[in-house]
């Protein structure tokens, strides 16, 4: 396998020998924790742990929890209260559980941020970037078939308004629908396929995981500068790189520890300021809550499904052109997903021959804004839909598919990017002295 | 090396231990939640102690009750049959202890160690053959008590062991007089 | 199909008298000072003991609670009950809705049976009132401002301010209000009735270009505010002063009778606030160390390799 010169594991006694020849798997790992990795990463290299480790902790108290739940339309709610009230410490779980997801996406969001700073996307990381947002998909799926299983009003709500973004595809969509909710309406059937694929999907995201790990191993991570590390020479790439071991593993411990103080501080004094209160009062599918809020984790996503509603001239155009195919809910849909697609696209979208954002002075102010263009709109995702909200998510979502679609193509035309450095090592010593020998 | 880089060796060493050392304890804490949850949870605990109404239990009848998801026989025995399990010398007997526990472990099986009033009137015992688990059957066997269908073993009024498979006498559980009329299981 | 837009014109008038200051009058939830708020806030023994008499004196009459083990009453951190008291409880506690607690009936005897410790509180649909397990975690007092989740934050959720506003909330009914409407007012409860003479309308005229070209004007009457906070809620008054009487001897005023069934809920809705709390204590306090031990070893480790640069 190609990657940046460095060490390789040479087993030392005959017992090893034996176990290299039949399952190099001592090799593999030690690869993988000696693996060169650029020095200058900085503070936003860390959120590739936390999610490792937010993964691990959802599917130990997840597995935990299914020992105790019910998914049973008569009993889910109640199973709840009983691991609530019964199980020996069956709150702190279901508590870590519930606040996980949240942690989940809060360090998947800046991760993806700190790839969309840092050119992490480009060439030839695209590989690395599409598994990345297959991860999110397969996380926003999971987090929400999740959310029905306490079988609270917000979970049947939820439910039913999420899979009525299927019903809205058309020609397919209300057979589709029915499809996935094993009939008419959410109910036992919907509750059971959930629950199992809410256990499912974790171990496919782990495996994506793996994958997504195992092809920034190949092309070696980004870094801050976007310059690559030298692969010239075993010399040259040990003045642009050090050991993930100890170096990398200690500091984001460091992070992890840091964040999970934060973490247990909401887990053990707020619990539920991040849920919903009407999630505590069981499902009943002849009233629907006042406000169906999603979890804030979807709120950006849900405020451009509500952006484009029949009143905006883009979807009174698409609706005319289509023949009345894609009318504003069917447009709202594909405006959701659009919305992931075009960050999908981003490889090739984006012209620059430069990586980092640090080298790009047009792109920075762009950026900057799309980074407050996704505090609106998740803010916005949880307003009404009168007043002045709905003018506001239309423009953040216009500014959203503006910023892929049109931003980062003409910037790497007409931007003069800032000289880069020629090396890591270069760019280090410009930070840092070397100690004194 | 001079002394100044061994005194900051060895405190870097210990820096690096107390750190691990601190790692390995938040583990640690982190790790008995999860292995305490499938421990019994309170509504299972809330059964482990059960109080049983006995005021209508006529003398010479048996009550079954369920308590920790198994039988318990409570047998209000007459005369005839404490005079039967008194009769019997602990010789006669397959085992010798008392398999009570309110008693000491190494309390014999005398007839008085296995009831629970000084009268002897009360025989309160799991109702599950020491052999292999099954219910013994009341008022039959060669010894005027129980007689397990499964594999033959015999159990005199006392619930002591006397012929078949099963090692030791019906065992006999946590149990008190709460008050005159209510017997305490657990 | 592409509709042509009816609407041509729009012109609106403001026609109802003191709309144009009109304002929602707006519902006020008091911030109550609870012990159990707070990172190291416990449940006041004595205050839930109270709050479990007005439970069983008042709210029971309508509200089951059927998510809670009665047993808990003698648990940690709870109303601390001892065992015997918890059996004299749970026998002594009528059922008045029998048809909805099928668990409490004695296939052998062909009757219901009284209580026990290990069963939990009586479901209670006889008017069909909500049941009051959750009722501290399903409402929220707090919210805002502008969907920041900054009263949330600073104030807590305020399930229980919320209960002890509603039962406070019973002020006298608005003048506006018809003397036959039904139900009762309550100033802090939102999802009741509202008579329309205490709301305020904005009327609007629109003149609307129909299909065959023709134009008409329609009136639209839109609600812009409303006289007097809350709503009508179907409960009656369900407190008044000295209705029940407190073996400690604390006053029975409707307020303070309304924070002790406050408190109550909120630890029937979280039994195990304390031991979490308590974990959330312990966990902050042993990763702020584990933080700061891994901060100096990290910068041990990366002193081989930089050092901060001086600016000589």
């Amino acid at each position: 396998m190609a990657g940046i010169p460095h060490d390789h594991y040479e087993p030392s006694t005959r017992a090893e020998q034996w176990l290299d020849d039949r399952l190099p798997i001592v090799g593999l790992a030690h690869a993988t924790m000696t693996i060169p990795t650029p020095k200058n990463l900085n503070w936003m290299w860390i959120w590739g742990i936390i999610l490792a480790f937010t993964l691990a902790l959802q599917i130990v108290t997840g597995i935990i929890l299914a020992m105790h739940y019910t998914p049973h339309v008569a009993m889910a709610f109640e199973s709840v209260e009983h691991i609530m009230r019964d199980v020996n410490g069956g709150w702190a779980m279901r508590y870590l559980h519930a606040n996980g997801a949240s942690l989940f996406f809060l360090a998947v969001y800046l991760h993806i941020f700190r790839g969309l700073y840092y050119g992490s996307y480009k060439s030839p990381r695209e590989v690395t970037w599409i598994i990345g947002m297959l991860i999110y998909l397969a996380m926003m799926a999971t987090a929400f078939m999740g959310y029905v299983l306490p079988w609270g009003q917000m979970s049947f709500w939820g439910a039913t308004v999420i899979t009525g973004l299927f019903g809205a595809i058309p020609g397919i969509g209300e057979s589709l629908q029915t499809w996935l909710l094993g009939g008419p309406a959410v109910d036992n059937a919907t509750l059971n396929r959930f629950f199992s694929l809410h256990y499912l999907l974790p171990f496919v995201i782990a495996a994506l995981v793996i994958t997504h790990i195992w092809a920034f191993h190949t092309t070696g991570n980004g870094n801050p500068t976007g310059v690559e590390v030298r692969r010239t020479s075993k010399a040259d790439a040990e003045k642009d790189t050090l050991p993930f071991w100890p170096y990398f593993v200690i500091k984001d411990f460091f992070a992890l520890a840091v964040i999970l103080v934060v973490f247990f501080a909401v887990v053990g004094f707020m619990p539920n300021y991040l849920g919903h209160p009407d999630n505590y009062t069981p499902a009943n599918p002849l009233v629907t809550p006042s406000h169906i809020v999603p979890e804030w984790y979807f709120l950006p996503f849900y405020a451009i499904l509500r952006a484009f509603t029949a009143d905006v001239l883009i979807v009174q155009i698409t609706d005319f052109l289509t023949f009345g195919i894609v009318d504003a809910k069917f447009f709202g849909v594909l405006a959701m997903f659009g919305s992931i697609a075009v960050m999908a696209l981003a490889p090739w979208l984006d012209t620059s021959r430069v990586r980092s954002g640090r080298y790009r002075p047009m792109f920075k102010w762009w950026f900057a804004v799309l980074c407050v263009d996704f505090v609106v709109l998740t803010w916005v995702g949880s307003m009404p839909t009168t007043g002045i909200y709905p003018t506001i998510s239309l423009y953040a979502a216009y500014y959203w598919f503006g910023y892929f679609l049109i931003v980062l193509p003409v910037l790497g035309l007409i931007e003069k990017p800032l000289p880069e450095p020629a090396t890591i090592e270069e760019d280090f010593k410009s930070h840092y002295a070397t100690p004194a020998e | 090396m001079s002394q100044a880089d061994d005194f900051a060796g060895s405190r870097r060493d210990f820096l690096y231990y107390a750190t691990g050392g601190a790692g390995v304890v938040v583990t640690g804490a982190a790790v008995w939640p999860m292995i305490n949850q499938m421990n019994p949870s309170a509504d299972v605990t809330a059964l482990s102690s059960i109080f049983v109404d006995v005021s209508a239990v006529e003398v010479g009848t048996q009550l079954t009750v369920k308590w920790r998801g198994k039988p318990v026989f409570i047998r209000r025995r007459n005369q005839e049959d404490i005079d039967l399990g008194r009769s019997i010398p602990l010789t006669d007997l397959r085992d010798t202890n008392a398999e009570n526990a309110n008693l000491d472990p190494g309390a014999t099986a005398e007839d008085a160690n296995r009831t629970l009033d000084e009268a002897g009137e009360w025989l309160v015992m799991m109702g599950v053959c020491t052999h292999l688990g099954c219910v013994p059957l009341g008022d039959s066997g060669d010894f005027g008590g129980w007689f397990c269908p499964c594999h033959g073993s015999h159990y005199d009024s006392a619930g002591r062991i006397r012929k078949g498979p099963a090692p030791r006498n019906l065992d006999i559980p946590v149990a008190a007089f709460f008050d005159e009329t209510t017997i305490k299981l657990g | 199909m592409f509709r042509k837009i009816a609407i041509s014109a729009v012109s609106a008038l403001t026609l109802a008298a003191g709309a144009a200051t009109a304002e929602t009058a707006e519902i006020h939830i008091h911030d109550v000072a609870f012990g159990f708020e707070g990172p190291f806030g416990k449940f006041d023994q004595n205050q839930l003991q109270r709050g479990l008499q007005v439970y069983t004196e008042v709210c029971s009459a309508c509200h089951g609670m059927k998510y809670v083990p009665i047993r808990s009453l003698s648990e940690a951190g709870g109303p601390g009950l001892t065992d015997q008291q918890v059996r004299d409880y749970a026998e002594a506690f009528t059922v008045l809705d029998e048809a909805s607690n099928h668990q409490l009936f004695d296939q052998d005897k062909g009757e219901y049976r009284p209580l026990k410790p290990s069963d939990n509180f009586p479901v209670n649909n006889t008017i069909g009132a909500p049941d009051l397990s959750l009722m501290a975690k399903a409402r929220a007092g707090f919210h805002g401002p502008y969907g920041s989740g900054l009263n949330q934050l600073f104030k807590g959720m305020g399930g229980p301010e919320y209960i002890a506003a509603i039962l406070n909330g019973y002020t006298e009914t608005p003048a506006c209000a018809p003397a036959d409407f039904p139900n009762y007012y309550n100033s802090a409860f939102a999802p009741g009735g509202y008579p329309d003479e205490c709301k305020i309308f904005e009327e609007t005229v629109t003149e609307v270009t129909n299909p065959d070209g023709t134009v008409t004007t329609r009136t639209d009457k839109v609600e812009v505010g409303r006289m007097a906070p809350g709503s009508w809620i179907q409960m009656p008054p369900p407190l008044m002063d000295d209705q029940v009487t407190f073996a400690d001897g604390s006053p029975a005023t409707v307020e303070a009778m309304s924070h002790d069934a406050a408190a109550f809920l909120m630890w029937a809705a979280e039994p195990k606030l304390m031991a979490r709390k308590q974990m959330g204590f312990v966990a902050v306090l042993m990763l702020t160390i584990l933080s700061v031990l891994l901060y100096l070893t990290n910068k041990q480790l990366w002193s081989r390799v930089k050092v901060k640069k001086t600016h000589a």
